[in-house]
This record gives C-alpha cells, sequence and structure tokens, in this order.
C-alpha cells in the first residue's frame, strides 16, 4: 500500500521567483492533491483608488507587475477612456500594442530561461535571457526604462517613437528573430527538453475551460481563445489569432509561448508600418462617472479589468483579476498524478506572477 | 471583432439557477469583483463563452449570506475567499475557505466602506 505523506512547497523555493505555497499531498512519489496558499506579498494597491486620483493611478497600474508593467497600464486607461467616452488618437493605439508586444517577447523570454533553468538546461538559459536584453534595451531607448516604463495616460502615451527609434526597433526584431531559432529548435527538438516536458501536467481542452484557464496555459489544451481577437487598440486593423497546441501538456505551454514570440515580432513589424503620424494624446476633462470591464491579453492570459466611478476625481473601485489568479486552480488539477519530481516544472509552466494576483 | 460586454442585475433568488444555467451551458467563470457600497456589497460574477462576457450583479445588504458557487465553479475559490477577506462579504461554504488567512495581512476587511 502507498505511504501518503504531505510535502510543503515554497514559499521560497529554488524555481519561484516570487512566493507561493503548495501543500502537496503524495502517496509515495505521486502527487494526489495539492493545497495552494497565496497572500505573503499583498501590498492593496486596488485601494490605492481612495488615495490617488484617476489620472495618477495609471502609474500604480504600471507598477502591479514589472512584466506585464505596460498592458497594466493600458487595460487600466482603457476602462477609464471607455466609461468618459475618450477617443484616443490612433498613433497612439498603435504604439500601445508595440510596447505591449514588446512586453511579451520581454515575457516569454523570461520564462523560457526560467524554464531552461528549471530543467537544469544552464546555457539554454543564458542564451534565452541574453536575448532578452535585447529588448530590454529597446524599452530603455523607446520608454526611457527597462522595466517600469510608465508610458501610459489617460487619453493615450506620454512618450513618441522618432523614425530612428522604430528603424533600430525593426532592426532588434530582425537580429532576436535569428537568434531565436536555434532557441527554438533546442525547446523543441531536443530530447532532453522533450523527455522532460511530453506528457507530463495535461490539462484537457474541458478541464481547461471548467477550471478557467487563460493565455497560454488555455490555448495549449487546444481551446482558441486571445483577447486580442476582441480588436481593443490597434489590434483592429492588424493580423491576429490565437495561437494552439494539442498536446495540453508542459511542452504544448512551451511551444504556444515559442510561436507566439514569432507572432509579437510579425506584429510588431505590422504596426511599425501602418502606424500613422499625428498627435499621441487628448486633453481630458471631466472625471469618470460609470462602471465597465475591460478584457486584454497580456503575456501569460486574459486579465479583466474593472473600474467603477462616481463622478469625482477619486474612483469608487479598480479591480483587476490577473492571468495567474485563473491559472492556479488549473494546475492544481494538472498536479493531481504527476511525480513530485516533475512538480517544479509544472507550476513553471503557468508563468506564475505572484505579485500580480496578490497586487 | 466586438464581444458583448453585459451587465446584468440578479436577485438573490434568481443567482443559484443562473449560475447552474452558466455551468450547463459551458460558460468560463472569469471573475469576481466585490464592490464596497452603502450599506452593503455589490458582486459581480462575469463568465465568458467564446468572446462574449455576461456579469451578473448582486446587490447584497451588509448582514446578507450568499452560498459560495465553488460546488458549480471549483475555480472560484480564490475571488470568493478574497472577497470574504478583504471586503467581509458573508460567502458560506467556500471550499476550501482559507478562514480570513488568503492574505497575511493584520487589518480586518481593510475595503470595507468605512462609516
Amino acid at each position: 500500500m502507498a505511504k501518503r505523506s504531505i510535502v510543503p512547497f515554497g514559499p521560497q523555493h529554488p524555481v519561484l521567483p516570487e512566493p507561493v505555497h503548495l501543500d502537496l499531498i503524495l502517496e509515495d512519489e505521486t502527487v494526489v492533491g495539492a493545497v495552494p496558499s497565496i497572500g505573503y506579498i499583498h501590498r492593496g494597491l486596488e485601494k490605492l483608488v481612495d488615495k490617488r486620483d484617476f489620472k495618477q493611478y495609471s502609474y500604480i497600474a504600471e507598477r502591479i507587475c514589472g512584466i506585464c508593467s505596460c498592458g497594466h497600464g493600458l487595460g487600466y486607461c482603457m476602462a477609464i477612456e471607455e466609461v468618459m467616452g475618450i477617443e484616443v488618437p490612433e498613433r497612439a493605439d498603435y504604439l500601445r500594442v508595440i510596447w505591449v508586444e514588446m512586453s511579451r517577447i520581454h515575457s516569454h523570454l523570461l520564462w523560457l530561461g526560467l524554464l531552461a533553468d528549471a530543467m537544469g538546461f544552464e546555457s539554454l538559459f543564458m542564451e534565452s535571457w541574453r536575448i532578452r536584453e535585447k529588448i530590454l534595451d529597446m524599452f530603455d531607448e523607446t520608454a526611457g526604462g527597462r522595466i517600469i516604463h510608465s508610458v501610459n495616460q489617460v487619453g493615450g502615451v506620454q512618450k513618441d517613437m522618432d523614425s530612428t527609434m522604430l528603424n533600430h526597433l525593426l532592426e532588434t526584431v530582425r537580429d532576436m528573430e535569428k537568434d531565436l531559432k536555434p532557441v527554438v529548435d533546442t525547446f523543441l527538438l531536443d530530447y532532453s527538453v522533450q523527455t522532460r516536458l511530453k506528457g507530463t501536467g495535461i490539462l484537457t481542452a474541458d478541464d481547461a475551460v471548467a477550471l478557467g484557464a487563460v493565455g497560454p496555459m488555455l490555448r495549449a489544451s487546444g481551446v482558441e481563445y486571445d483577447a486580442r481577437v476582441l480588436g481593443y487598440g490597434a489590434y483592429k486593423n492588424l493580423t491576429v489569432g490565437p495561437i494552439t497546441s494539442s498536446d495540453g501538456d508542459c511542452y504544448g505551454r512551451c511551444e504556444v509561448r515559442l510561436k507566439e514570440l514569432f507572432q509579437s515580432f510579425d506584429l510588431i513589424r505590422e504596426a511599425v508600418g501602418k502606424m500613422p503620424a499625428g498627435e499621441i494624446s487628448v486633453p481630458v476633462k471631466g472625471n469618470p462617472s460609470g462602471e465597465y470591464f475591460v478584457r486584454i491579453e497580456q503575456p501569460r492570459g486574459e486579465a479583466i479589468y474593472y473600474i467603477k466611478g462616481n463622478g469625482t476625481k477619486y474612483l469608487d473601485r479598480f479591480r483587476l483579476r490577473t492571468p495567474t489568479t485563473s491559472n492556479i486552480p488549473p494546475l492544481v488539477e494538472t498536479l493531481k498524478g504527476c511525480q513530485l519530481a516533475d512538480v517544479p516544472v509544472l507550476i513553471l509552466t503557468i508563468d506564475p506572477c505572484v505579485s500580480c494576483t496578490e497586487r | 471583432m466586438v464581444g458583448r460586454n453585459e451587465i446584468t442585475k440578479i436577485t438573490r433568488a434568481q443567482f443559484f439557477p443562473a449560475v447552474v444555467q452558466k455551468k450547463t451551458e459551458n460558460w468560463r467563470l472569469v471573475q469576481i469583483c466585490a464592490v464596497s457600497v452603502d450599506h452593503g456589497y455589490e458582486m459581480s460574477y462575469s463568465f465568458c463563452k467564446g468572446y462574449d462576457m455576461e456579469t451578473y450583479r448582486l446587490e447584497l445588504e451588509e448582514e446578507d449570506e450568499v452560498a459560495s458557487i465553488t460546488q458549480i465553479y471549483p475555480c472560484a475559490f480564490l475571488q470568493e475567499n478574497e472577497a470574504k477577506q478583504l471586503f467581509g462579504v458573508n460567502i458560506t461554504n467556500i471550499k476550501p475557505d482559507y478562514k480570513d488567512k488568503v492574505y497575511r495581512i493584520d487589518e480586518t476587511t481593510p475595503f470595507k466602506k468605512k462609516e
């Protein structure tokens, strides 16, 4: 008869950049259940709408996370703009898309490096992060910061990109694409990577929908859903569609993210080519009154932003439902039946962002 | 493509059957949001199917109980526990119930509207 034991995983663990805790229920080496526990880094950022007016709050929204900072600012500003009926200049829409896609590239490369590191593939980890440096440098050049960009504001964006910057961005994208090809081949074709990822942590399409999975976790199970298809901002004028895999395992999640990197390169090229000249922001008069839910596709999946305004400069409520909040329940399900040694890699394949989740 | 994005007010009596219907029609639960208002709360439960989104709005008095939907949508547990701990919404039978310990904070119901 199998011996039943409970093994604590985290909150501090080599594969976890941020603290999250799981009580793993094991029968011998097989996981039969898991109880997640968060709450180590709650900052109460949603509550700050009481103390910062709706224009200042875009800076707070961008600081919810250091990886998808730009997307959080975008989601918040879009919700305010919808409530106030503000039409953002077309150039600002394109600039927002360019920065958000750069964030996706940054996030996916960071994740690929972490995955390689978790598998003990150090050279692959270093190569992924070497390539990632190029997009961080482009953030520095275009927005003035590598991590927090502060580009979004209610009514548009704060910074423009001139033709020199745009040409340099296109060159960087071309270089990165070239550099990435051998990395992609290693992730998808290397025997040791395949052995580690294939058939591990399978989530069926039905379970993914029932358990509320989002982003690459959902699409890797074959469900075609990508919030960018909704056509917010400049996406309505760009070629974008969900990238899926049918495997539903760790390998499938890796494959989806790798392909999304190339989709982001294409989107940046298309956005730069189609971006019109003109203003980058419009003046904002009055205060928000009303409520709205906005959905955007962050690198880790669909994020939902809710604002409720009362006609004053302070909002009644700002709410963010992050992708990781939605991906924890499917993670718990996929852990059941896996081996203890697979747990770190499996947790990593949801790309957990605990700062976002706890806000 | 523009997906539907609607908010529908429902009563406490309509709430549970409406959520069950969403489940049987294969809608994903995408978010639960609590808002503190005078003398109570507004709870919003959003569901997505394809690119459409529908939100049920439930208005609760401060002392009202609302049953957890974790028996229908098990993935609701984190967001329900959060609404209970931060706002003080009286949600019963959450599985698992973290007993107001989702976040390791000292203050009780910090997001609740103060008198």
